[in-house]
């Protein structure tokens, strides 16, 4: 027996089916059209760069390192150059920019705020105040022992610094086992905005060579990537990306409030402690692998929004695909405009993210008028 | 006729002020059952409780026999739907997919390849078939409630299959519609309730109330302050009590079901309609 529900009409039915239809071609072609300009995009960073190589030349290496094809080719200095310097950049800079993306993403759905970022609520911020801790004070603290500060502890300084904030940020927020989203995205403002004024005062009593490291880090870079690093990074971050196909259900319902979400089945506190956590994650190790890049996390979630909707099946999965291509694609432009030299990526995203962020809110602005 | 759902003596307070009080009451299988009463009497509160929404400090709810606080939310979400007040959406999903929420929550009661047919028979039941492919924030409010009614029922169907008494919680479900679509939508709540359900509504419109109510509960500053077949429970004494208006009082002669025009309407001349339909 079924509730009492009227039975759907054949061309009611029709028109449905029509509907979906044409929604399921649209996200096939916009999910296929991504992973293919992210591959392309991919192909063409392992060649691009100071010494170039043609991306013909790049496939065969790769083939050749994958066992088709001639053994001797892998010994060549542009094999060397494509597998042990590219690679692990090229894979560095997709792992961060799917975290960021998804990290942006899973912000906007949890705050129910198009304009969440994790930069926003002071995750970014706390990694890039702990890193710059790191380079200012723990160099001199460690001077004062006579020794030099490790590379990586200017990884873990800011993973550290990124969970902190994050926990407490989710500390201040919840009362009685009930995180309130409002008061963590305020509490995330103030917190970030502290977080910034410490960084500049760190820059203040920084020596030159101090300063410039931490420019750098704040501008961002995948410069350092090895696969060492990348080793370390990827498990950190790669929890989110499993952990997406589990989240999208509930927030798909949380867009209705946390109450309706409730009703529908979802426990919307594991979902938020859940997502809270490995966001933390994610981005304090991208914010130690790459420095604090900004705009990614804002920039692909909209975009992948305006070709196929809000759904977060299918949204969290593209943003991913199309962070990744917009990481890799910059980091191209940053390595291309001022050869030798290269720029720091965080430059080029925003440079590219904040123009195409003010269009979007324009556009926004004449669809609410209208 | 055996209760779905049993509430004793249910008490609620914010900050001191009590929202609810001394609430005790049951839901039977097949019944539609509604609440009245003045603005802020505690009907939304009651409905918060009773949904598992907010956690009552004193009192106690069973639904099935089990205890409502610490069920898992998906098993709640099989027994019960809830089409709430608040219809805001934050981003910009299609009618088709609001109304697919129903199903994201209800774990193993999840429709495989059904899943379509039921939406489609929901936002058809609910009117919204021709909107599906709209989006939600572009419709006017009645249509966005027609929607949010269709995602209950969606919510409802699929829980079905893991369980058989159900309960459909509506807090104002036709507070920006139509005449036409009011009755459409208290219709399709009645007839969920004669396969079996129970209906719990919150509603505004007395003479609506009286004609869908197998049980009409009255709520006056959180307290029930009577329930019963409204037939039988509502007086001149009990509306001037609680809603603290004259009304004129009469019943409708084929079922004896009271009738209810405020007073002042009366005086401007509205009068003769009522008196031609009591007479």
């Amino acid at each position: 027996m079924t509730l009492a529900m009227k039975p759907v009409t054949a061309p009611g039915a029709a028109a449905l089916a029509r509907l979906t239809a044409s929604r399921r071609q649209r996200n096939l072609v916009a999910g296929g059209a991504l992973l293919g300009l992210c591959l392309l995009l991919m192909l063409l960073s392992l060649g691009a760069g100071a010494f170039a190589i043609a991306p013909g030349r790049v496939a065969e290496i790769l083939l050749a390192r994958l066992g088709s094809g001639p053994a001797e080719l892998l010994d060549s200095r542009e094999a060397l150059v494509v597998l042990n310097i590219r690679m692990p950049r090229l894979l560095l800079g997709a792992l961060v920019g799917a975290a960021l993306a998804i990290s942006g993403a899973l912000m906007q759905g949890l705050f129910r705020n198009p304009l969440a970022d994790p930069g926003l609520v002071g995750v970014s911020a706390g990694a890039g105040l702990a890193a710059a801790a790191t380079i200012v004070l723990g160099d001199r603290l460690l001077a004062g022992f006579g020794m030099k500060l490790p590379f990586a502890a200017l990884p873990f300084g800011a993973f550290f610094g990124g969970l902190v904030s994050t926990l407490a940020l989710y500390l201040i927020a919840t009362r009685e086992g009930r995180t309130s989203v409002a008061t963590m995205l305020l509490a995330g403002v103030a917190l970030g905005a502290l977080a910034g004024s410490l960084t500049g005062l760190l820059a203040y009593v920084s020596d030159d060579r101090q300063l410039r490291d931490l420019t750098f880090w704040s501008m961002g870079s995948l410069g350092g990537a090895s696969w060492s690093k990348l080793s370390v990074v990827a498990p950190i971050v790669l929890p989110l990306l499993i952990a997406v196909p589990f989240l999208a259900r509930g927030l798909n319902a949380l867009m209705l409030g946390e109450a309706e979400a409730y009703h529908l089945g979802i426990p919307v506190q594991r979902i938020k402690a859940l997502a809270v956590l490995l966001v933390a994650l994610a981005v304090g190790a991208s914010v130690a692998a790459a420095g604090v890049i900004g705009f990614v996390g804002i920039v692909v979630p909209h975009l992948i929004r305006l070709l196929i909707g809000p759904d977060h099946r299918l949204l969290l999965p593209l943003a991913a695909i199309g962070g990744a291509a917009l990481l890799v694609g910059a980091d191209i432009v940053a390595r291309l405009i001022v050869i030798p030299a290269e720029l720091p990526i965080g430059i080029v995203t925003a440079f590219i993210g904040a123009p195409f962020f003010l269009w979007l809110l324009l556009r926004r602005g004449r669809i609410a008028e209208s | 006729m055996a209760a779905i759902l049993e509430a004793r003596d249910l008490h609620f307070s914010v900050r001191g002020t009590d929202l609810v009080r001394n609430a005790s009451l049951q839901l039977d299988a097949g019944t539609t059952s509604i609440i009245v009463g003045p603005n802020g009497a505690g009907k939304s509160t009651l409905l918060k409780l009773l949904t598992g929404e907010l956690t009552p400090a004193q009192g106690e709810i069973r639904l099935d026999g089990t205890p409502l606080a610490g069920a898992p939310a998906w098993k709640l979400a099989c027994q019960r739907a809830v089409m709430a007040q608040n219809q805001r959406l934050a981003f910009p999903f299609s009618v088709y997919e609001v109304a697919r929420l129903g199903l994201e929550g209800v774990g193993r009661a999840q429709p495989r390849g059904r899943s379509e047919q039921i939406v489609a028979e929901a936002l058809e039941t609910a009117g919204v078939l021709g909107l599906a492919g709209r989006q939600y924030q572009t419709l006017s409010g009645g249509e966005q409630q027609r929607v949010q009614f269709a995602r209950a029922l969606c919510q409802l169907e699929a829980g079905r299959s893991v369980a058989e008494r159900q309960i459909l919680f509506l807090d104002e479900p036709i507070a920006s519609l139509d005449l036409c679509h009011q009755l459409a939508l208290l219709d399709a709540a009645r007839a969920i309730a004669t396969q079996g359900a129970a209906v719990l509504i919150v509603l505004h419109d007395l003479n609506l109330a009286v004609t869908y109510a197998d049980k009409l509960l009255v709520m006056h500053e959180g307290r029930i302050v009577a329930q019963g077949a409204p037939a039988v429970i509502l007086d001149d004494a009990l509306l001037r009590g609680v809603f603290r208006v004259d009304l004129a009082f009469s019943r409708l002669p084929p079922t004896g079901l009271p009738f209810l025009l405020p007073q002042q309407h009366l005086r401007t001349g509205g009068g003769s309609a009522l008196h031609a339909a009591g007479s």
